[in-house]
């Protein structure tokens, strides 16, 4: 005899219990958090995979993302250090200590722009918050910065030059504004591209005009005291700030000797903003509040435009 | 129908469809607040239930909206208006394979698509040597998903969904991919699933895999839907939506054998109680008559698919087919017994042709036509119930 259906098989929760999803034109805010916090397990997936396949198929593998950034700042020290001999001793490490930053955001912004609509494949066909998209290649660029913390460490042993240990905890707060701003940023443009699909060409050319407006290869001393009035509007970039926090935790002088050439008296430069700690973390800890701010934003804006991604893409 | 799995309530479906896409920041420069779009509607008040438990086929032509609605219950697109109302966990495969990243190898793949079906790594744990044995993959498992012939791909991610352990399923029309022995293994698993309580959503354009699995089935057309009645009704009613029973002077208008000799004339044919049928009805014809002097002849019927396959050309000679046609008009009434064909639409011809297929006195083609509706499961063209009896002996 064939057993009647019964209508909860063991192991699975009678229907009257299981929980009620709701697909309509508006979810709130709210129900959109929850959607991504029940689907982290995807992000850790999805940034896993971005991980391995970026660097599948290559010699050196996942190498290259501590080599690419090294090759980078070898450039810029070339340039900088050596053929316009700026003179500040240990240039490297105030370099890397702004790029690493730097490389973080923009590497992020500039995937996650075009990620929704390369990805159309699995937004078209498969249910899951997309807003995990671009949250995914703000994943990878974690990944990415921890190697690149590693090959930081290997600098400052080799020049045997080290952090500001009393104020190393200043890259906490600094580390989180980064991440919030970035996520929020992506977030926002990864759905405004679907849209206008030249966001994507506009972010490439923005993100290099973004880099020489932020003190990363040059120290925020030797452009801030001429700016005047549009100090204000330099210090508006939040990158700024966050950038200034690295190189003050990893490059600990405020102000330096040239070391080029040697003369008498010896020329004092001038680095970093004489700013008290608590000033730092203020300015970390305001910029996190506004990333926050801009990252509700960003979804908010992200649940409005989804609805329309099927046609668009 | 116990607790309602899935509910669809008043869903709409608008797409905007630009004739010409500003898409780049210079058109909408020039074009501010100007763009050409026209109105596509997708879905327009589409109300169902899907009680927890149930299968439930959707059946409609290419462009009516099915694949919306499928995406609609997915989540994948949102409803312009109304709303969807899913109860406990859902699977949708939508497309075999989706989301897969073609670098990886299947092993990553499994893991992946799992979490895109929203499980835990610890639930794909459990469900991954099934997943494996299910995709006949064996140790391809750790090979690029690249390098997977089409039939494996599609096999794995047949595999995953399945294996997920879904309340609900929602299937597009995945089964078509495949070779016959997997689609027929995907069928058994869908029967599993069936048994076990588990509500499914299925796709399909065959009617009969709908009659074969659904519960009870929804037809749309253009958008609307047009029924939710029992797979038999349903298909009709899509039958019928396709150009269906095409009306007599659809069917081209009855048009006489130019050899006929035409000293009768048959003026019409119809089918008494109407032209829908129930397989295993009996079928009743009348032939309308004029001749000048009396006539003996033998009546042929003559019974297509619309596809044009002959299922049956009677035979003129047979004594029952004889008649002795009166001078004047005449009617002739035709008992062809019971009907036995599954569902669909069939065409009639009717001829009146002398003895030993000599003259054919006249002849029209697409007389009539017939539709059947069939309320039961089984497939292919004719109707067989057969009865069975056990009798405990040795076999030979």
């Amino acid at each position: 005899m064939i057993e009647t259906p019964t209508a909860s098989p063991p192991g699975r929760l009678p229907p009257e219990q299981r929980e009620v999803r709701v697909v309509s034109a508006r979810s709130s805010l709210a129900h959109r958090f929850s959607e991504l916090w029940r689907t982290r397990e995807l992000l850790v997936h999805l940034t896993r995979t971005d991980v391995k396949v970026k660097y599948k198929n290559s010699v050196l593998g996942l190498l290259w993302s501590m080599v690419s950034p090294l090759m980078q700042l070898g450039i810029f020290w070339l340039v900088f250090g050596f053929i316009l001999k700026n003179g500040y001793p240990h240039f490297v490490v105030f370099l890397f200590a702004g790029l690493i930053a730097w490389n973080f955001f923009s590497g992020a912004l500039n995937t996650a722009t075009g990620i929704i609509v390369e990805r159309a494949g699995i937004v078209k066909k498969v249910a899951f918050p997309r807003e995990i998209l671009a949250l995914s290649t703000v994943g990878a660029q974690v990944f990415y910065f921890s190697m690149s913390a590693v090959a930081m460490a290997i600098i400052l042993v080799v020049l045997h030059s080290s952090p500001d240990w009393g104020i190393v905890w200043l890259l906490i707060p600094a580390m989180a504004a980064l991440l919030v701003f970035a996520s929020g940023i992506c977030v926002l443009l990864s759905a405004l591209n679907v849209k206008l699909r030249d966001m994507r060409h506009l972010i490439e050319v923005a993100t290099q005009l973004w880099f020489w407006l932020t003190p990363i290869v040059y120290p925020y001393e030797k452009l801030a005291p001429h700016l005047h009035w549009l100090k204000w509007f330099y210090l508006s970039n939040p990158m700024t700030p966050i950038v200034l926090t690295f190189q003050r935790v990893l490059y600990p002088h405020l102000v330096v000797t040239s070391t080029n050439p040697p003369l008498k008296p010896p020329t004092y430069l001038p680095v970093l903003p004489v700013w008290s700690t608590n000033t730092y973390a203020e300015l970390d800890c305001a910029i996190l509040a506004a990333s926050v701010v801009l990252l509700v934003f960003a979804v908010w804006v992200f649940g409005r435009l989804e609805g329309n991604f099927a046609e668009e893409l | 129908m116990g607790v309602p799995a899935v509910e669809v309530q008043q869903v709409s479906k608008h797409f905007r469809l630009n004739t010409e896409r500003h898409s780049s920041l210079k058109d909408r420069i020039i074009h501010p607040g100007r763009s050409t779009y026209s109105d596509l509607t997708a879905l327009e008040d589409v109300d169902f239930t899907v009680g927890a438990g149930e299968t439930v086929g959707i059946i409609g032509r290419n462009g009516s909206g099915k694949s919306t609605l499928l995406k609609c219950i997915c989540g994948v697109l949102q409803p312009t208006s109304g709303r969807v109302l899913v109860r406990g966990a859902l699977a949708g495969l939508l497309e075999l394979g989706a989301g897969f990243q073609i670098e990886l190898s299947g092993r990553d793949n499994i893991y992946l698509n799992g979490a895109m079906l929203g499980l835990s790594k610890k639930e794909v744990d459990r469900a991954f040597d099934a997943i494996v044995e299910f995709s006949e993959l064996g140790h391809f498992i750790d090979t690029q998903v690249k390098f997977y012939s089409s039939g494996m791909y599609v096999r794995l991610g047949f595999a995953i969904a399945v294996n997920v352990d879904p309340d609900v399923l929602v299937i597009d029309e995945v089964l078509a991919v495949g070779d016959e022995q997997f689609q027929g293994k995907c069928l058994d698993r869908i029967r599993t699933f069936q048994e076990e309580g588990r509500t499914i959503l299925f796709v399909s354009h065959q009617a009969d895999q709908i009659r074969a699995i659904c519960d009870r089935a929804v037809v749309l057309e253009a958008g609307r839907m047009l029924t939710d009645a029992s797979p038999g009704e349903a298909v009709r009613v899509f039958r019928e939506s396709m150009g269906g029973v095409p009306a007599a002077d659809e069917l081209g208008a009855p048009n006489r054998l130019e050899r006929a000799v035409r000293n009768v004339e048959i003026l019409g044919v119809d089918i008494v109680g109407g032209a829908r049928v129930h397989t295993g009805d009996d079928l009743h014809l009348r032939v309308g008559l004029r001749t000048k002097e009396p006539v003996a002849a033998g009546l042929v019927l003559e019974i297509h698919t619309l596809n044009g396959e002959l299922l049956v050309r009677t035979d003129p000679d047979d004594k029952q087919a004889h008649v002795e046609i009166p001078a004047g008009e005449s009617v002739i009434t035709v008992d062809a017994g019971r009907f036995a064909v599954l569902d669909g639409a069939y065409q009639v011809n009717v001829g009146i042709v002398g003895h030993h297929g000599t003259t054919i006195f006249d002849w029209l083609e697409c007389a009539t036509s017939i539709e059947v509706t069939y309320e039961g499961r089984a497939a292919g063209m004719i109707d067989m119930v057969p009865k069975v009896e056990v009798e405990p002996r040795p076999w030979y």
